[in-house]
């Protein structure tokens, strides 16, 4: 009902955004169909990689979620990364349970984990979240390592497991079977955050960022709010890790500490802030680029990282996404005109 | 009851380290209008020239102001160069900027001095510590108030000190009225380096030098600022120290050094839910 009178009140909106759209649409479809075929045609080392970045992908555009789009600065992201790898691993090696069921009950946990640090800490803005999250993401490594959790952490060693079997007989290899489901949970993270941000709920996450005050007064529940998108970005990344655990077959203490949230951090500027197809972008550079510079020097990577933040915010602020909008708006006039004529 | 004793005063030791950092933030905050989250890794560099210097047949005290002339020429450049072009950029770029600041001077750190812990030298004689209190935990509180003393009657009483906060805290008016705004703010980046070389330099021997020494402090610095209440500035000091004191407490006697960051995690979570104001600080309002 609402939606109707909503659209119908904003008609001009829908005369204008309709060719948009199934552009929009069409694009999706055929990004989706590439991304299936990419199995069949690529090695299963690429394939590998390309599972790679869909799960930076996945962790990336929670981040975004709560950067981007709630302005909100968290440095902790890596351990909520990390958090849902070792869940993941866990519930595997010790309560035996299949390797999908642990994506839903990870996010589960991942969220109210996220809602509940988020509670405390929406207190604090800016700088001051930076910091706090920054205390999550060099605590967690500790923790992990801490001899009273030894028993299910496996402390400085990690945890391995198995490699995530193909179901039936299907004719598939192991890296093919692991793509595909990664891409599947993908889709629906994807269809989770767009669903998430393009009515109510995400004009209400954009209005705290633009002027927290302002909202309050429209009648926004602030505090909820943040605390809300803290836990659903914490939900994405803690899927992210999941993923990735099964991925590598491997858990160990240090892979999450500070390194991964600089890393989920520049990730998500350099794909561009505040966008959906930002994530993806900003995964295969993740992805790919800390690798070449990685054999440089150990330090490399990082330092890289560093000039890569400094640089973006001189020269791309909007980063890869932001540039790619200005390219096509021209040509969209030319073809807007003509549509209208 | 020595060893506790003992305990108690080391803690007061890096409850001044706490303090002090806690209280730079704030004091470089009333001169720039941030808050360098890169502070600790510049300080960390700095502290790096020093040994270097040390190392290369340098004595303490040629090597100390050579540092502090290097760590001010840091601070201005890195304003003139860095911040500036982005004077008029949203909080969340700025904030970036200040993590690729942090991630480059720790990666470059650790790039040119290695990753080893190192050990620092102290400058004060052995001969003047206690039982209970090193020479160097001595000196190092009265080096630290001595350096807070200064700031802040810098920023009280001269007119210098007067334009640096004007120029932070209304650039348009101060530059209506003369004030050299842009002069000063990168002013306040130098006497911001040399503060931060200075504690450096004084934590080194205490909690050794690598290039991920500041996070501890850092974030021990962080739970002591809101523990004493972020809008109070003189709250910072008695924050710090009570931070300080049970830090080293629940280290020696409740978990041990393996978890010293997530003390600090704890200690911050804890503030934020039980206190979110400080003990000394008073509710935020916003105005509309």
């Amino acid at each position: 009902m609402t939606m109707t009178s909503e659209t119908e009140a904003l008609g001009l909106r829908k005369g204008v955004f309709a060719g948009q759209h199934t552009w929009q649409v069409i694009s999706v479809l055929i990004v989706v169909a590439i991304a299936a075929v990419l199995p069949f045609v690529l090695s299963n080392y690429r394939t590998l990689q390309a599972t790679l970045v869909l799960i930076y992908a996945i962790t990336l555009l929670g981040l975004n979620i709560l950067t981007g789009y709630n302005g909100q600065i968290s440095l902790g992201h890596g351990a909520f990364y990390g958090v849902g790898a070792y869940i993941a691993v866990i519930l595997i090696n010790h309560a035996g349970l299949p390797y999908w069921s642990t994506i839903p009950i990870v996010a589960l946990i991942c969220l109210v984990g996220g809602f509940l640090f988020g509670l405390p800490a929406l207190r604090l803005e800016g700088l001051y979240l930076a910091l706090a999250t920054f205390a999550l993401a060099v605590a967690l490594p500790q923790i992990l390592k801490h001899p009273a959790l030894t028993k299910w952490t496996g402390g400085f060693q990690g945890i391995t497991i198995n490699p995530v079997p193909v179901p039936g007989k299907l004719p598939l290899n192991p890296d093919q079977w692991l793509y595909l489901f990664c891409l599947a949970v993908t889709l629906i993270m994807f269809a989770i955050a767009w669903n998430l941000l393009r009515g109510r709920t995400g004009r209400a996450i954009v209005a705290i960022r633009e002027h927290t005050t302002a909202a309050v007064g429209m009648g926004i529940n602030a505090a909820f709010y943040k605390s809300m998108t803290f836990g659903v970005s914490a939900m994405f990344a803690g899927v992210g890790g999941a993923l990735g655990a099964l991925t590598a077959q491997f858990v160990s203490p240090d892979s999450f500490g500070f390194f991964l949230s600089i890393t989920l951090l520049v990730g998500i500027v350099v794909g561009g802030i505040a966008t959906i197809s930002g994530a993806l972008f900003g995964a295969v550079f993740i992805q790919f680029v800390p690798n070449i510079a990685d054999q440089i020097s150990k330090a490399a990577p990082w330092a890289l990282y560093g000039v890569i933040l400094i640089g973006f915010m001189y020269l791309m602020p909007q980063g890869i996404v932001g540039l790619l909008r200005t390219i096509p708006d021209h040509y969209r006039n030319v073809f807007a005109v003509l549509r209208h004529r | 009851m020595e060893a506790f004793l003992h305990q108690v005063l080391s803690g007061v030791a890096s409850g001044i380290i706490y303090a002090s950092l806690a209280l730079a933030l704030v004091m470089i905050y009333q001169s720039t209008s941030h808050v360098n989250f890169a502070q600790g890794e510049m300080a960390m560099f700095s502290t790096y020239v020093a040994w270097a210097l040390i190392g290369a047949g340098w004595s303490y005290w040629a090597a100390f102001p050579v540092t502090l002339l290097f760590s001010f020429a840091l601070g201005f450049l890195i304003e003139r160069i860095v911040l500036r072009p982005l004077s008029h950029a949203p909080v969340i770029s700025i904030v970036l900027i200040f993590i690729g600041l942090f991630v480059i001077f720790n990666s470059v750190a650790g790039w040119l001095f290695g990753y080893e812990m190192q050990t620092f030298p102290s400058p004060f004689p052995d001969r003047w510590g206690s039982q209970y209190a090193s020479a160097h935990e001595l000196g190092l509180a009265v080096v630290t108030v001595a350096i807070l003393a200064a700031v802040f009657a810098f920023f009280r009483f001269t007119s210098l000190g007067l334009a640096m906060r004007g120029a932070a805290q209304n650039p348009d008016s101060s530059r209506l009225v003369g004030v050299p705004v842009d002069r000063l703010i990168a002013l306040g980046w130098g006497l911001a380096g040399v503060i931060g070389a200075v504690g450096g330099m004084m934590a080194a021997p205490i909690v050794f030098l690598d290039p991920n020494m500041m996070a501890g402090i850092l974030l021990y610095g962080f739970a002591a600022a809101l523990l004493g209440g972020i809008s109070n500035p003189a709250g910072a000091v008695p924050g710090g120290i009570i931070v300080g004191i049970l830090e080293n407490l629940a280290g020696a006697y409740i978990v041990g050094t393996e978890l010293k960051l997530t003390l600090a995690l704890v200690m911050i979570v804890a503030i934020l839910l039980l206190k979110p104001a400080g003990l000394f600080g008073r509710a935020l309002t916003t105005r509309v």
